[in-house]
Formats: C-alpha cells, sequence, structure tokens
C-alpha cells in the first residue's frame, strides 16, 4: 500500500499530539488544576490516529470516555480541548461536558461518551442516517474490550449487521476494563471472534501498529462505503495509566507494563519512518518541538480563558 | 371532516409528516406489514413509504432508542418506536445518558428525535404492559413530553412533535384507542406548551392528563346536576407545562385537584400541586387534593386494577370534600 508522504507525517504529528495532549493532562491533573477526572489514551494512539486516517470530515466517530484521542485523531483542536477540560467557556462544550463528553458535530465527532458502550447504539443509528442520505458516508464507533460485555454492544452491533450499516467497530482491547482484566470477565481471546455472532467479518490486529490499523480500518470503511455493511475490528494494545489518573493500579504487574513500553507505537513508528528515510531524525525531533509547543499553547488558552457564567448552567438543554 | 379513532388521527399525522419530509422515518419492532403497531397507528405506512423510513427492528429497545438519537445527531427526524412506556426501563442508558447530547456538548448538536410509547392500565396487562410513569419521566431532562387525551390533538400535537427539533417523548394511552373526534381535512398543528381547558367551570379546577381527562369530564357531568360547576383543564404537554393556564384557572376556581394515572409518590400530578402552591397559593381557599394511585406496580387482576386506577367516584368524592 502506497501512502503519501505527507499522509505519514500527518499520522505521525497526531500520534505525538496525543501523547504530548495526555501526558500534559496528566501533570495538569496531577497539580490539582484540572476539576473532576481524566481518563488517558497513554499507548493506544496508534488506533484513533490510524483509524481517524481512513476518513473524511463528514464521517462520523463515536467516542469512549478515554476519548482525548478520538477527538484529536478526527480533527479536534487541542486549545477547545484542553479549555473544555479546564471547564472553561471557550471549550469544545463551553465548559458543560469536559473531558468524558468532548464534541463537535462539525467534525463528525458526536461525543466522548461517560457510559461504557454508550456510543454503540448511537452509531448504528449514525449509520442509519448516512445510509439513507446515500452520500457514501461512514460511521466509526470506538469502544472499550469492556464494553463487549454490555448490552448495547449486542444490540448496536446486531442493528447495523441485519441493515448493512456503514458502521466500523473498532474495539481497542487495552486489557483492562477499568481494573479488571478482560480475561477475567470474557472467555474468548480474540474479541472480534465476537463477529460470527452477527454474521460480519471481523478481524484482530496489533493496535500499536499505525500503518497496519490504517490498512485494516481502510479496507473496512472501502467496504462500508460500498454498501456491504459492517465491521468488527480489535485492536489489541495496552493502557499505559490507571483506569482514571490517581489509580494506584495495584492490579497491574510491572514486568506486564515495562514489556508494553517496549511496544510503544510512537517510537516504533518514528523508526519506520527514519529507517526509511521517509523522515529524518531532526525533521521528526522538529515535530516534536512544535506538538510540544502546540500543547503549551493549549493550556495557556486553556487558562487565559474565562470561566462561563454561573447562569449559563440554564443554557443548551432544548434547541 | 372525518371521524377518525385515536390511532388512526396518529396515522394519520405519520403519513402527512412522512411526505412532507423524507427525513422522517420510523423504527421500532412490528411497526410494518404484520402488525401495524399495537393499536394500527403504523399501518399502511410500510407499503407507502417502504421498509427503508419504516425500519422493523428487532426486540432491541438500546438500539431502537439509541438509533434513533443517532440518526438524529447525524440529521434525519426519526420516530423510535417503544411500544410502551414500561420497554423503556431496557433502554434507559439512552433515555437518561444519551437523550441529553445538546447539553453535554454545550448546545451545538439538534435531536429532533420523538420518542413514541403506549400508557396505561385498564387492559389487565400487569405491572410491566400498564404503567405511565410520567413524574418519572419528567425528571429527564433535555425530554419534552406530550400526552393528549384526544384524536383531535393527538394529530396536531405528533405533527408538531415531529417537526420539533428536540427530543420529545409522545404517550398514547390504551384506553384512548376506541375514542373518535372529527378531524378536519386541512392541516392543523398544535403547540407543544399550550393547554386546553376541555371544559369550563367556576368552583374547582381539575387537571388531567391522557385518560383522567375523560374520568374528570365525565366527573364534571355528573357533578353538574348537583349544582357543581367543574373546569377541566388538559396540560396536553407535560414538559413544557403551560403554568399560565392552570394559574388562570385556579385564579379563577380558587380550588384544584389534580389526577393522575401513576402513584402519588413522585407524580406528574405532585409536580402540578407544587407548582401551584408555590406559585398560586393566594388564590386558594382551600387545600390542594391531589389523587394518583397506590404507591404499587400496577397489578393484574380486574378487581385490583380497578382498585389501581384513580375513578369518576373518587374524584367526586374529593372534589367535595373541598367545595
Amino acid at each position: 500500500m502506497e501512502i503519501s508522504k505527507e499522509k505519514l507525517l500527518d499520522m505521525y504529528r497526531t500520534m505525538l499530539r496525543i501523547r504530548r495532549f495526555e501526558e500534559k493532562c496528566s501533570k495538569e491533573f496531577a497539580a490539582g488544576r484540572i476539576p473532576g477526572t481524566v481518563h488517558l489514551y497513554i499507548g493506544e494512539e496508534a488506533i484513533a490516529t490510524g483509524a481517524c486516517a481512513c476518513l473524511n470530515t463528514d464521517d462520523y466517530i463515536t467516542g469512549t470516555h478515554r476519548g482525548h484521542g478520538h477527538v484529536i485523531a478526527k480533527g479536534g483542536h487541542t486549545d477547545r480541548m484542553m479549555a473544555e477540560i479546564y471547564g472553561r467557556k471557550t471549550g469544545y462544550c463551553k465548559g458543560k461536558g469536559g473531558s468524558m463528553h468532548i464534541a463537535d458535530p462539525d467534525l463528525g465527532i458526536l461525543g466522548a461518551n461517560g457510559v461504557v458502550g454508550g456510543g454503540i447504539c448511537v452509531a448504528s443509528g449514525a449509520g442509519i442516517a448516512c445510509q439513507m442520505k446515500e452520500k457514501g458516508q461512514v460511521v466509526v464507533c470506538f469502544l472499550g474490550d469492556g464494553s463487549t460485555n454490555e448490552g448495547a454492544f449486542h444490540e448496536g452491533v446486531n442493528l447495523a449487521s441485519i441493515w448493512n450499516l456503514p458502521v466500523l467497530f473498532v474495539i481497542e482491547n487495552n486489557l483492562y476494563a477499568e481494573k479488571t482484566r478482560i480475561t477475567d470477565t470474557t472467555k474468548i481471546i480474540d474479541l472480534a471472534d465476537r463477529c460470527k455472532s452477527y454474521g460480519i467479518p471481523g478481524v484482530s490486529i496489533d493496535g500499536n501498529d499505525v500503518l497496519k490499523v490504517y490498512e485494516t480500518v481502510g479496507g473496512a470503511v472501502a467496504r462500508a462505503r460500498e454498501g456491504k455493511g459492517p465491521t468488527l475490528m480489535e485492536c489489541k494494545t495496552y493502557r499505559w495509566r490507571g483506569h482514571f489518573e490517581g489509580d494506584q493500579q495495584g492490579y497491574k504487574a510491572k514486568e506486564e507494563v515495562q514489556a508494553w513500553m517496549q511496544k510503544d507505537p510512537i517510537p516504533r513508528f518514528r523508526a519506520h519512518l527514519t529507517s526509511n528515510r521517509i523522515v529524518a531524525d531532526a525533521e521528526a525531533d522538529a515535530i516534536d518541538r512544535e506538538i510540544t509547543d502546540e500543547i503549551e499553547n493549549a493550556v495557556k488558552f486553556a487558562l487565559d480563558s474565562p470561566f462561563p457564567a454561573p447562569e449559563e448552567t440554564e443554557e443548551d438543554v432544548f434547541a | 371532516m372525518k371521524e377518525l379513532m385515536f390511532s388512526q388521527a396518529e396515522n394519520a399525522a405519520f403519513d402527512e409528516e412522512m411526505a412532507r419530509d423524507p427525513s422522517v422515518f420510523i423504527l421500532g419492532e412490528d411497526i410494518g406489514l404484520y402488525w401495524g403497531g399495537p393499536f394500527g397507528q403504523f399501518r399502511g405506512l410500510i407499503e407507502k413509504y417502504g421498509p427503508r423510513r419504516v425500519r422493523e427492528t428487532p426486540i432491541s429497545e438500546k438500539a431502537i432508542l439509541g438509533g434513533g438519537i443517532g440518526a438524529a445527531a447525524a440529521g434525519m427526524r426519526p420516530c423510535s418506536a417503544m411500544m410502551f412506556v414500561d420497554f423503556l426501563g431496557c433502554a434507559f442508558d439512552e433515555m437518561v445518558n444519551q437523550l441529553q447530547m445538546r447539553y453535554m456538548f454545550g448546545g451545538k448538536i439538534k435531536l429532533p428525535l420523538t420518542i413514541l410509547a403506549g400508557i396505561g392500565a385498564g387492559r389487565s396487562t400487569a405491572a410491566q404492559h400498564s404503567k405511565s410513569m410520567l413524574g418519572l419521566l419528567m425528571g429527564v431532562k433535555g425530554l419534552k413530553i406530550v400526552v393528549p387525551s384526544t384524536p383531535y390533538d393527538a394529530k396536531g400535537l405528533l405533527k408538531t412533535s415531529i417537526r420539533d427539533d428536540n427530543p420529545v417523548l409522545f404517550l398514547s394511552h390504551k384506553m384512548l384507542t376506541p375514542i373518535k373526534n372529527k378531524i378536519p381535512d386541512e392541516e392543523y398543528l398544535i403547540p407543544l406548551g399550550k393547554a386546553d381547558v376541555k371544559r369550563e367551570g367556576k368552583d374547582v379546577t381539575v387537571v388531567a392528563t391522557a385518560w383522567m381527562v375523560h374520568v374528570a369530564l365525565a366527573a364534571a357531568a355528573k357533578l353538574e346536576s348537583e349544582g357543581i360547576s367543574v373546569e377541566v383543564v388538559d396540560p396536553r404537554t407535560l414538559v413544557p407545562l403551560d403554568k399560565q393556564t392552570i394559574l388562570d384557572s385556579v385564579k379563577k376556581t380558587s380550588r384544584l385537584v389534580v389526577i393522575s394515572e401513576e402513584p402519588k409518590t413522585g407524580s406528574s400530578a405532585g409536580q402540578i400541586a407544587a407548582m401551584v402552591a408555590e406559585e398560586g397559593f393566594d388564590y386558594l381557599d382551600a387545600p390542594i387534593r391531589v389523587i394518583g394511585c397506590p404507591d404499587t406496580p400496577v397489578p393484574f387482576s380486574p378487581v385490583l386494577e380497578k382498585y389501581y386506577v384513580p375513578d369518576e367516584a373518587r374524584l367526586i368524592k374529593t372534589i367535595k370534600e373541598i367545595v
């Protein structure tokens, strides 16, 4: 598969943007400057990046509570995201949503979602709209391993399958549902095997390989655009951080964490880019500096932004 | 002008709105060729508009409601047919966590979704097919609630609900099925948030919804012969609630009974009574009375169910206690 240098660099930038954004959130949260809670996507960047690289602006995604990466990959601006996480008026949701509900319908982002599996039926519904509008749009539904044990998973995937809806279900299997190992709650090893129940294609892949994700999602998206229906895809990955920031993670073995950190998707992609002479080390370093600056500016934008007026609580209930 | 039953009036509203706007579609179980909905309200639509716009689903309430939410978010104007309101229990996440997208997203999205469900006891369908849950549903934020009591109102309100850019829960009481009204041939719409005074009176205001409107009208007819003049106010929509029409009526009569078919604790009647106590206390010459069902699930046996549902006799007795 031939991918342009521009596209490859875009993907590299996106992965780094997610990583640096999340690292910053971690620090800011630990410093007590972010209200509520945040669930970080560190270690899983290749999935959102590879998948959204296959989409157009008018395609849709639904996200999860670990949703910053999905929003960034679909084109979300880090300054407005950070402002939302800080509860500011300039945030994507004017401070009404926070980390778990960042959304931008203009970018096709139908929201991160605070309920495990909450986006699955919504994604199928967006798929109905895409099918009826006949403009070739598709929906990518990001979901965690834990949500495959929700009733919503069965109802949403089944609906997409019977109507051949243009929806791609991307399971991010990071091995832990909150603090419980997926192997303690699920008897199958490859979660994509559940495709058999719905008579749709399913595939389990290395979710830390951005090019593999891009290639696999690309095929499934093309299939969906042709009206051939949904695909169930499992991306195997690892959640570096806790379920939420501050989670002490006593349930993880150190060796396990270290082994997965060796499989970090970002240096791996960078090595691919440099060894194939697509990008020089100096250029890759420059990208990193550029992204780091962007994230610093995003925090500055958030901190410089006003809070909403308290009375705004009562706005935006009805159109 | 033609005479239509309740479900025929709803059917006419669906037909007109689907003909008018290609983004309107219905999804739900058994709404197509073989049944057309439990009251025939969808009959003939699949033949006319095809299976892409009258989408027969599996028995998957989360997918019916969540699918409606997603389709609305992506620019369609869906109607999610839940069959009976009790089954919303299977889609409670969609109801209380997903439907609130507009607010959570800071007002950046419209959800033009109509949720259709039957309500009410009276047919011995017991605890899982007979609830009304009006007060409970008033607690769901970002949701308008329509509770028509006549075929005429049902048609005009359903058309408005479908055209509304917000989630609207449209509740059809099963005991209203055989009621007929003359329906004009020309199109009409009824705004949400506008109560209707179903009978004018001067001694006491009875606020009633859905089937209870007919119980109130029957009680009012009987009391007239005893010299008590009853005004019956039908809010028609619980959210938004037309407070002004209710308060104006209480100002005129100085007495209020609120009756609704649901357990009294947490009921819509309790909400309306509290509103009048807060905003219309000075108009009152007697304590507000609230009539509801016992605080139990809905029973099965006709004998028990008759005891459960508020009736004319209870309403008459209550009115006489305060007039």
